[in-house]
């Protein structure tokens, strides 16, 4: 239990100097570290066991292959910092990746079915969160029947059989950028806008807010209803971004959801630090979280793990991670 | 404690049951025969079970994620004991049961020592859990069982599938724990209020810790259920089965945020979803229909709820 004695502080106060810059960086994004430091211990003993593991063809597997991953899960991270989840929105993504590569085939413009998802993911999450904020049901309730609605939907509406024949145009997953990978470029400049707009806007900083002190984030006068409602939304077009880079990185669709889709962001998004309870955590670490989770899957195929035993792997880690987290926590208080 | 807004959520939902029974039977007469609705009470025990112990998790305002996770643990355990292992049957699935409840215990344990939100804790080991049934499996299933084990999921006592048996005994034993007991108080007590529960002296902590090891144990029960009515073992036996037993905890009244909810609840919403799966595919419609129409079912509920008694969300 939590019973820490006060002693006092070891080290002589030093009020009038400000700590070092990566003193500060490590106390104030501390998760975030760890999880950095977790990626970088992997890469360098998984190289050293096996040095192909940092071939050019398998860094892109890692950071490329789950970018989706992490672009759901920037949303996630906003509705998790209000205080809500969202176990829907692997379905939701299923449904969106749908709708992208009907409308490809059946002959409208690329760019429609690009963009398509984005507006169709907003709209879907906007009643979600209308009925989060304004009816007062709690998000699992509300996210947990739509899980369901979209699950069944989407499989009634296309029984199952998968898009094919998509128009090389379509599938930008699978192109390059400036020589890089276009999701993993997505990734990485979805996370640093979004964590930029978080830091720096007062939007953003009002997501923490609400998450952090609902009453007294209506103590301020944020309208702590309408912003709930477009962080929905927000989180919707993330979705259907998301929806896009899955949709568009094989030759085919299959139409069904990601079995677990929603609980692997999930928990990317807590393991990179966004506390469940709300009001704290960034972007960054939903990201490094993901790209965590990838290194992992990678390296046990290197160091020739049996890939049965994956998901036994990643969850001691998730559990080692928050049990972690939890230590340090309690350790400050 | 609002008792009239809990009566009024049963009512409406027995209310809703009553008619779902009604419209389903004029749809299809194959569907209120006696022969049908025992064979859909045996294919709802283990979502069933599962829920009855999920109801006093949600009760103290926790929440059980690891529950298909640990189903599909024991089934591949209680696999592989007999098999593998050589254990006699009997043997096998008490090991594996007791391997469920240590799970369950786990749980408890990270929750109430390390106090780690109960979603995060229960996220983590669903895939721990999961990952463990699959390393082990290493994908292989394990069939051939001895016939008296058969009798469990697919056999019949006095006329009535023999796992509805239990799921009668559990649910009236837990409904009288709920309701009755100092215990079943302390579930709501800790539920409304934690802090204010272990000032007055609550045990809080054992009591917490006992819940998430009955949910462990209800869920090995229902995969040994499982097995013997499907009459195989697979590492992916139960996934999703924690989103059907909340749907039905929470569409019988009990509120996700705890203080409030009972057995009789859960199991009316339970028959409910049970319901309608059965009826609508009699009726032509096909299962992805059903799933739909549940989600839809549980929003509306909720709102309906909401709306009537005004100490709903909460």
């Amino acid at each position: 239990m939590s019973m820490a004695v006060n002693l006092p502080p070891v080290r002589p106060q030093t009020d009038h100097k400000r700590p070092g810059l990566l003193r500060r960086i490590v106390a104030e994004y501390g998760q975030e570290c760890v999880v950095l430091a977790a990626i970088m211990l992997l890469f360098v003993v998984v190289t050293l066991v096996n040095p192909r593991f940092v071939n050019a063809n398998n860094l892109v597997t890692i950071f490329s292959g789950n970018a989706y991953i992490a672009v759901a899960a920037i949303g996630m991270a906003m509705v998790i910092m209000t205080g809500n989840i969202d176990v829907s929105v692997g379905a939701l993504i299923g449904v969106l990746a749908t709708v992208a590569g009907t409308l490809a085939v059946s002959g409208y413009p690329i760019w429609f079915a690009l963009v398509a998802p984005i507006f169709v993911g907003m709209a879907v999450n906007t009643v979600i969160g209308v009925l989060v904020a304004y009816a007062k049901i709690p998000s699992i309730v509300v996210t947990l029947g739509a899980l369901s609605i979209l699950r069944g939907g989407l499989i009634s509406v296309t029984g199952g059989t998968w898009i094919s024949d998509l128009p090389p145009d379509f599938l930008i997953a699978q192109k390059r950028l400036l020589g890089l990978p276009v999701p993993f470029l997505f990734m990485i400049v979805l996370t640093i806008a979004a964590f930029l707009w978080m830091r720096y806007s007062a939007f953003g900083r009002s997501i923490y807010a609400i998450g952090g002190n609902p009453e007294a984030a209506v103590a301020t006068g944020i309208p702590v209803e309408r912003r709930l409602v477009s962080v929905f939304a927000i989180h919707g077009a993330f979705a259907g971004v998301a929806a896009i880079l899955f949709a568009t990185q094989l030759q085919v669709i299959q139409s069904t959801v990601p079995p677990n889709l929603e609980l692997t962001i999930i928990t990317a998004t807590v393991i990179g630090g966004v506390s469940i309870l709300g009001g704290s955590g960034t972007v960054i670490g939903s990201t490094l979280a993901t790209i965590l989770f990838a290194t992992i899957g990678s390296a046990l195929i290197f160091i020739n793990v049996s890939a049965y035993w994956l998901r036994a792997v990643i969850g001691l880690l998730i559990l080692a991670t928050v049990l972690a987290d939890m230590l340090r926590r309690h350790r400050r208080t | 404690m609002n008792l009239r807004s809990l009566i009024r959520h049963e009512t409406f939902l027995a209310l809703l049951l009553v008619l779902v029974l009604v419209v389903l039977s004029w749809q299809s007469d194959r569907f209120f025969t006696v022969s049908n609705l025992l064979n859909q009470g045996r294919l709802m025990t283990e979502i069933g079970l599962i829920a009855i112990a999920m109801t006093f998790v949600i009760a103290t305002g926790g929440i059980d994620l690891s529950v298909g996770s640990i189903l599909g643990l024991v089934a591949i355990l209680l696999g592989v004991f007999w098999q593998n292992v050589g254990m006699p049957l009997p043997m096998a699935i008490v090991a594996a049961i007791a391997a469920g409840t240590l799970a369950g215990f786990m749980n408890g344990f990270i929750i109430t020592r390390f106090r780690v939100p109960p979603l995060i804790a229960t996220l983590a080991t669903l895939a721990l859990y999961r990952g463990l049934a699959e390393g082990i499996s290493q994908a292989r299933s394990v069939r051939g069982y001895p016939d008296w084990f058969y009798v469990l999921g697919q056999g019949q006592v006095l006329g009535v599938p023999t796992q509805l048996w239990i799921l009668f005994a559990a649910a009236i034993i837990a409904a009288i724990i709920l309701a009755y007991t100092r215990w079943g108080r302390t579930v709501y007590a800790i539920g409304s209020n934690e802090v204010a529960s272990r000032f007055s002296g609550l045990s809080v902590e054992k009591t917490k810790l006992a819940l998430y090891t009955a949910s462990g144990f209800a869920a090995s029960l229902a995969a040994v259920i499982f097995v013997s009515r499907v009459s195989t073992t697979r590492s992916d036996m139960g996934t999703g089965i924690e989103l059907d037993a909340i749907t039905a905890v929470v569409l019988g009244g009990t509120s996700i945020f705890g203080g409030r909810g009972t057995i009789l609840g859960t199991i009316i919403g339970l028959c409910l979803i049970q319901a309608l799966k059965n009826g609508l595919s009699l009726a032509g419609v096909k299962g992805d229909g059903t799933i739909m129409l549940i989600g839809a079912v549980l929003i509306l509920a909720i709102l309906v709820s909401n709306i009537f008694g005004r100490s709903g969300s909460r």
